[in-house]
């Protein structure tokens, strides 16, 4: 196997078993929308890391987090919904990146390759944040696993419990900002929030607890992520797309399985 | 595995509470105690400010004015009004209690027992009845072993029969745990039978007192109407009673005998 085949494959797996447990999630609070927020603000980032020669993933995560963090505080005013306050900081952050971009004159910038992700241009670099990235997600997200089901389950009841419910949630997003950052190469920014919910969706219906869900996601986005480089050497087709392509394909696969319970 | 609890202890004491948000005031100058062993009911139409002031009690918000002293190390068991839960999440009712605190699971079946709902344990979350999901969360309140219960429309999308059964059951649960009882309603002519005391809410405390006295009260009778208050008297008849041993019920005197309750916590 081509040594680029097999960092692709390393960083697409990579990318999928932390994509899964916390596309659960995603999918659980119903925040696809505001995956897709930050998804838009990245491109800021990479505007930014280009204008102060800092490595993109630096550019793309210092955006994301401080997309959260504005909505967090955002949110305290009365008045406007959060789904309002997203779309005004995602196309807001997606405008001005785009401005920022066409500074960038003397630098040849591929969006392309940053809207729809690169994976067989993976370098170890790109590895190294992968799995840095996935580690401290993966690790957070086991450390806050109890509390973070309670406050999705009922915010207020895990309040009154005892669950530091906004810390718990602050940490969540700032989570995803971390995938979204990293998942650039993969799939690129504007695809990203795909791979964290199509295979949540795919392991539910075989799913009887939250753990099950996570870890069949997992496997799902690892088989999508599979398949879509196959399909993406053996037919000549965009990696990134391939592999959404092939998530969705495994979705709408799993939909008539007779016998199968569609609830826990 | 039951600690010690002071028959008669001050458990949550509000004094002077007001809750006010930019357009309106929710809740006007609101005293509110709740001892070891005592079940105080809120009363009050749509709008009158009972969600506040549980909320207020349990934490969930702060007061604009007044102060709420917690009893230090008070174990609050909340009981919710429903919960909406995403049918994407893949959740039994042994995991949804077994989120109540660390070690929750292990006592998840003997509190099931306590609230009779035993056959629900391994149902999802999602496919059991309303009266089902009002035991489930009543369970999920014992399992921290609380001191205080703080109840939000208990029966609320709960037919009569199972309405009299839940109030029967809270009824149960404190006077075997001797916990103190916080009861949110919007049902202004059924007060649970075991009630000491009724609290009259319409942002300001309209009246307060035992439940014939308050069913008697000119406020009380003006807010909600003779016609829909006489009710509130019919079910206080079987607050003339107190218990046996076993629970069972020991009839004290006939309807309107006021003074001599059966129930003392003091």
């Amino acid at each position: 196997m081509d040594d680029f085949i097999l960092r692709a494959l390393v960083a697409g797996l990579g990318f999928a078993s932390v994509a899964g447990p916390l596309g659960c999630f995603v999918v659980w609070r119903r925040m696809a929308y505001f995956g897709s927020a930050l998804a838009h603000g990245a491109i800021l980032g990479v505007a930014l890391g280009f204008l102060f020669e800092l490595s993109l993933y630096a550019g793309v995560l210092f955006v994301c987090v401080t997309l959260a963090l504005a909505l967090v505080a955002l949110e305290r005013q009365r008045g406007l919904t959060s789904d309002t306050l997203l779309g005004l900081l995602a196309h807001g952050a997606l405008a001005f990146g785009l401005i920022a971009v066409s500074f960038l004159e003397t630098v040849r910038v591929d969006l392309m390759a940053y809207l729809f992700g690169d994976i067989l241009a993976v370098t170890i670099a790109d590895i190294v944040w992968i799995y840095a990235g996935g580690a401290l997600v993966l690790a957070l997200l086991a450390l806050l696993w109890r509390g973070l089901l309670a406050a999705t389950v009922d915010a207020d009841l895990a309040r009154v419990e005892g669950v530091p419910v906004d810390r718990v949630r602050l940490l969540f997003l700032l989570m995803i900002a971390v995938v979204i950052a990293v998942s650039m190469k993969i799939v690129g920014v504007l695809l990203v929030v795909s791979l964290l919910i199509i295979p949540a969706a795919t392991a539910r219906r075989f799913s009887a607890t939250p753990e099950q869900m996570a870890a069949l996601a997992s496997v799902a986005g690892a088989l999508a992520v599979g398949l879509g480089l196959w399909a993406s050497l053996r037919f000549d087709v965009p990696a990134g797309p391939a592999i959404v392509a092939a998530a969705t394909g495994l979705f709408f696969l799993s939909l008539p399985v007779p016998g199968t319970r569609l609830r826990g | 595995m039951q600690p010690e609890r002071r028959a008669g202890e001050l458990l949550v004491d509000a004094q002077n509470l007001s809750i006010r948000y930019a357009d309106h005031v929710a809740l006007d100058r609101v005293d509110l105690a709740v001892h070891a062993g005592e079940i105080v009911t809120v009363i009050g139409p749509n709008g009158a400010g009972k969600t506040s002031l549980i909320r207020a009690v349990l934490g969930l918000i702060a007061p604009s004015t007044g102060a709420i002293r917690r009893r230090p190390g008070l174990k609050v068991g909340y009981v919710p009004q429903g919960l909406h839960i995403d049918d994407s999440l893949p959740l039994t009712i042994r995991r949804f209690l077994g989120l109540a605190a660390p070690e929750a699971t292990r006592r998840v079946g003997e509190a099931l027992a306590e609230v009779g709902a035993e056959r629900v344990v391994d149902s999802p979350v999602q496919a059991i009845s309303g009266g089902e999901m009002k035991r489930v969360l009543l369970a999920r309140a014992l399992l921290r072993d609380p001191d205080l219960l703080a109840l939000d429309e208990p029966t609320s999308g709960v037919d009569v029969t199972g309405q009299a059964e839940l109030y029967r059951l809270i009824q149960t649960i404190r006077d075997r745990r001797g916990c103190g009882v916080l009861l949110v309603s919007h049902n202004l002519h059924v007060v649970m039978a075991a009630t000491d005391q009724v609290l009259c809410l319409n942002r300001h405390v309209c009246c307060r007192g035992q439940p014939e006295a308050v069913s008697r009260h000119p406020e009380y009778l003006a807010l909600f109407g003779p016609h829909l208050a006489t009710t509130l008297a019919v079910y206080t008849h079987e607050h003339d009673h107190r218990h046996g041993p076993s629970g069972e019920p020991i009839v004290l005197g006939g309807p309107g005998k006021g003074e001599d309750r059966g129930h003392s916590h003091g």
